[in-house]
């Protein structure tokens, strides 16, 4: 008897397949199965934020879902986030403002922001903290991480114009 | 907020071309797409996967271990006990890294022999297809244990009568004779200087106070983390994330029997340590399992074995008298501290008795330290370890006789600062320190002159010390043919610290910083590097960097000379330009020369190695306003300033980081983070939702003040300065809530019931009554709400 499933689904804008136990979850799929590792493993209890992903339009732990969940859905990871044309500006703008020191967090809170910043271009400081309530950080104490947000929305905006 | 000033100020000493400046860190891009390879991130081919079996008590005799049914378990390739270590029992001291260590106990931390000395001791390691069929083996280990009494505290261990935990034991510490009776007491400090029963008799005012703070974890978020293969050629290749990774090849040798360069230990990008990430854990363990398989064995700890079984940082009791003369001078100061050593002698009281009254200028002195072993992980070291608990206990102290004197706490302080010259009670007198600039900047603030509105509103400061460590670095530089530079360090980068020093590179051969290439090595790559710790990387290894910039910058003026036929002695080199003392005609740029070598002399490899003395200690302040709701004891930071003397920052943005980050950790040891332990000595709450660390919700932006007062024992004046920005803020938040609703807090972490417990407390002797009756009548309500608005 077969012990894996097959799983049919989209990641960063591509068709991708792969073979699951019906146990393994999508953080485990996208890490051990398809080695995209942008996507961090903290905690694998949803307590964290560093395995974020985008499903379907809403930000998840990826821990928390099942790969098989995943089947026709379409998924988001870090890996997606900067395009051939360059980085997108949450990532200029984590850089450029200094919003990292270890990084294991970053995906995770640039996939995160991405999403608010799609539905709220222009947040308020205390809507970013927020949203930003369930990605854990240690390292910045969040100073420079909700500065980076409104300057990518700053920068977003200018874009448009 | 509304105002308009600066929300994060460098005052600088000095300026300089490419210190000083803010550019992107080279492994920047890396980090924001997800491309960065950290400990979890490698797959070797044929890789396995290890899990281990962890004791479930907090003390108990390991009987036996059947491991048989794990064995047979389809998907099974190995399993390892303590059996499978080379060493057997037995004392023996040896070197690891930078300092000694007990193989016996290294070896026993690592996989329980005898006894299971926590909840989650390594009992058994297994090797599977993937982790569950790992997990699932784990289930098939049969283990019988006699379950001892256990012991969780500093105080309780110290107890006549206590479960004694390692029968062999002895207190051993400098000027005590070796007693022979058996004691959890594995660490004894004493520091006397004066006459502290005189002193206390020339006080106005006398403050003594009792203080409990919980233990704590580092709480990185990425997990311990291992891949080890034992090669065919005998020797083990380990890549992980570590911040010392000459600790852990040294440890790992050492316990597996082998020399140390048989292990290679490879770092990989590091998701925070803090101090936790120095212990070798779960690598002795993969080793054996790649022994036994010929595979690559990966280990990766789940948040709770993070949790339970490794270093928290020592929770502790503090007893500390102060004394002074209305005249604002402190006469005597006492301090009795016992920390807890977690299951093995490592005791952080030594640097807590060290710090504790640190940033003064006291002629009077006693402190007394035990360390004492009970039944939780091993203590680690936790940004600025010991320093925070000790220095909570003092600021509070110094702060309450500052309020009684009715003298602005920052003025006390500064009336009694340390300064150059002045001796610590340990020994050690201040070479050029920042305490009284830190003082200063703090009283000039903004934040501090702000007025204070609305109710329960309070307003604290404190300040802290941290010693700051050197120690050795190794660093080499390679110029190639278009102008750049390739630098290879030994330093795990966990905040940017590949910038820094290739910024002091870049500064010393004046090119900039993005012509550098820095790369963290393999220990078989660099010369012996000390780890990632004691706010030492910008200091040692870019000194180290500077001295190889140094070597380069000489060996460049020799091939100039060469080419242009002239003695060498006639060359200067200045921001990246070669040219002749007397003949300003006679120039050319670094880059030009760089494409000169293959002709003149072949490649240039400059070298630096340093194991410098000049360390400077750091001084960190913190102004903080608090609401407290006297309904719910909880308290909020409305507003946080912290202020440090950096010595010289390379790239403020990155210290200010430090500072913001190091003190939001002691706003998170200050407010909620606790190890809860059941009375069995089981952990409680070993997840990140229980064990709450602060969320981005929790907190306003921290503001940051860099005050820059040069070292002197550091080319460009650097002070580390990853640690020191912890010690404060548990003090401050005391301070504030203090003045918010006029309890003073003796435990940590200040939660909500702590702070409710304080101010009923405070009812009894009238102090904070109409508070005290108001919370009790709120109880008493259950669930109605009361006026409050």
């Amino acid at each position: 008897m077969p012990t894996k499933t097959y799983v049919q689904t989209t990641i960063n804008g591509e068709q991708v397949e792969f073979l699951c136990e019906p146990r393994q979850s999508l953080l485990e799929c996208l890490r051990d199965i398809l080695h995209l590792t942008g996507t961090k493993e903290g905690c694998n209890d949803g307590n964290c934020g560093a395995c974020t992903v985008n499903m379907d339009g809403r930000i998840v732990c990826s821990c928390l879902v099942l790969g098989v969940e995943a089947n026709g859905k379409e998924i988001g990871t870090i890996e997606g986030v900067a395009t051939p044309k360059g980085l997108h500006p949450l990532q200029l703008a984590f850089l450029e403002g200094a919003a990292l020191q270890c990084g294991i967090c970053t995906p995770g809170f640039i996939v995160a922001s991405k999403a608010l910043l799609e539905q709220n271009p222009r947040p308020t400081e205390q809507e970013i903290r927020f949203w930003l309530a369930n990605n854990l950080c240690r390292c910045t104490g969040y100073d420079k991480i909700v500065r980076a947000v409104m300057d990518a929305a700053n920068r977003m905006e200018a874009a448009k114009r | 907020m509304t105002s308009t000033y600066e929300r994060n100020v460098v005052l600088s000493s000095k300026t300089f071309d490419v210190v000083g400046t803010r550019p992107v860190r080279h492994d920047g891009h890396e980090k924001v797409t997800g491309a960065a390879k950290y400990g979890a991130d490698l797959y070797p081919t044929g890789v396995l996967f290890g899990k281990v079996l962890r004791s479930p008590h907090a003390h108990a005799k390991i009987k036996s271990i059947d491991t048989s049914a794990a064995e047979k378990h389809p998907g099974v390739l190995a399993v390892v006990t303590a059996k499978d270590f080379p060493i057997k029992g037995g004392d023996q001291v040896i070197k690891v890294g930078e300092g000694t260590a007990n193989i016996k106990y290294l070896q026993d931390a690592v996989m329980a022999t005898d006894k299971a000395l926590f909840k989650g001791h390594p009992i058994a390691g297994v090797a599977a297809v993937n982790v569950h069929v790992a997990e699932e083996a784990l289930a098939l280990i049969k283990v019988d244990y006699e379950v001892l009494p256990s012991v969780l505290t500093a105080v309780d261990a110290m107890k006549p009568g206590a479960p004694i935990i390692h029968p062999q034991l002895r207190t051993d510490a400098l000027g005590d004779t070796k007693k022979d009776n058996p004691t959890n007491i594995d660490g004894h400090v004493l520091h006397k200087m004066g006459d502290a029963d005189a002193g206390f008799k020339r006080a106005d005012v006398v403050v003594e106070r009792e203080f409990n703070t919980a233990t704590v974890h580092q709480g990185y978020i990425e997990p311990h983390n291992t891949t080890v293969n034992w090669g065919r050629d005998g020797r083990v290749y380990v890549w992980q994330s570590t911040q010392g990774p000459f600790d852990i090849r040294d440890a790992t040798a050492k316990i597996l029997g082998l020399s140390d360069s048989m292990v290679k230990l490879t770092p990989l990008e590091i998701g925070g340590g803090f101090g936790g990430k120095f212990s070798p854990y779960g690598t002795p363990v993969a080793a054996l399992l790649s022994k036994k398989t010929g595979r690559p064995v990966k280990i990766i700890m789940t948040r709770q074995e993070d949790l339970e079984a490794t270093g928290p940082t020592p929770g502790s009791y503090i007893k500390v008298k102060i004394g002074a003369t209305k005249e604002g001078k402190i006469t005597a100061a006492t301090a009795y501290m016992a920390y807890e050593s977690g299951a093995y002698p490592e005791s952080f009281v030594g640097l807590g008795a060290m710090a504790i009254f640190a940033p003064y200028d006291i002629a009077n002195v006693t402190i007394e330290g035990f360390g004492a072993i009970c039944n939780k992980p091993s203590t680690a070291a936790y940004r600025a370890p010991g320093a925070t608990n000790a220095e909570f206990a003092s600021e509070t102290v110094i702060d309450e006789i500052a309020r009684k004197l009715k003298v602005d706490p920052i003025d006390f302080r500064l009336l009694n600062a340390a300064k150059e010259g002045t001796r610590r009670a340990d020994g050690p007198v201040y070479p050029k320190i920042g305490c009284v600039e830190v003082l200063e900047a703090m009283k000039n603030h903004p934040h501090y002159k702000a007025p204070l509105k609305g109710k329960n509103i309070g307003r604290g400061v404190a300040v802290g010390w941290w010693i700051n460590a050197g120690l050795q670095s190794a660093c080499t530089i390679t110029v190639n043919p278009d102008g750049t530079c390739g630098l290879v360090e030994g330093s795990p980068d966990i905040g940017g610290s590949r910038t820094a020093i290739s910024m002091q590179a870049a500064e010393a051969l004046g090119i900039p910083v993005e012509d550098i290439r820095p790369q963290v090595v393999s220990t078989d790559e660099v010369g012996f590097t000390a780890g990632t710790g004691g706010s030492r990387v910008t200091f040692a290894t870019g000194w180290a960097a500077y001295e190889a910039a140094q070597d380069v910058k000489r060996q460049m003026i020799t091939r100039a000379a060469t080419i242009w036929d002239v003695p060498a002695e006639s060359l200067k080199m200045e921001k990246g330009v070669v040219m002749s003392k007397m003949d300003s005609e006679l120039k050319m740029t670094f880059k030009h020369l760089a494409g000169e070598l293959n002709g003149t002399g072949g490649p240039i490899v400059g070298r630096g190695t340093v194991d410098p003395k000049g360390v400077g200690p750091a001084f960190a302040g913190d102004i903080v306003d608090v609401e407290v709701d006297p309904e719910t004891g909880k308290t909020t930071i409305k507003r946080f300033t912290v202020v440090q003397d950096v010595g010289k920052a390379i790239h403020p943005s990155y210290v200010e980081g430090q500072l913001q980050g190091g003190s939001v950790q002691g706003i998170g040891w200050a407010l909620n983070e606790e190890y809860f332990m059941t009375p069995e000595g089981r952990m409680a709450n070993s997840t990140l939702l229980d064990y709450r660390m602060p969320t981005a919700l929790d907190l306003p932006l921290i503001d940051t003040v860099l005050v820059e007062v040069a070292n002197p024992g550091h080319p460009f004046g650097v002070r580390g300065v990853g640690e020191v920005n912890i010690v404060p803020p548990p003090a401050a938040i005391a301070n504030a809530i203090s003045q918010a609703v006029g309890v003073r807090m003796e435990v940590l972490p200040m939660k909500p019931g702590a702070v409710m417990e304080a101010i009923w407390k405070s009812g009894k002797n009238g102090n904070g009554a109409k508070l005290a009756s108001a919370a009790k009548a709120a109880t008493a309500t259950n669930g109605k709400k009361t006026t409050k608005k």
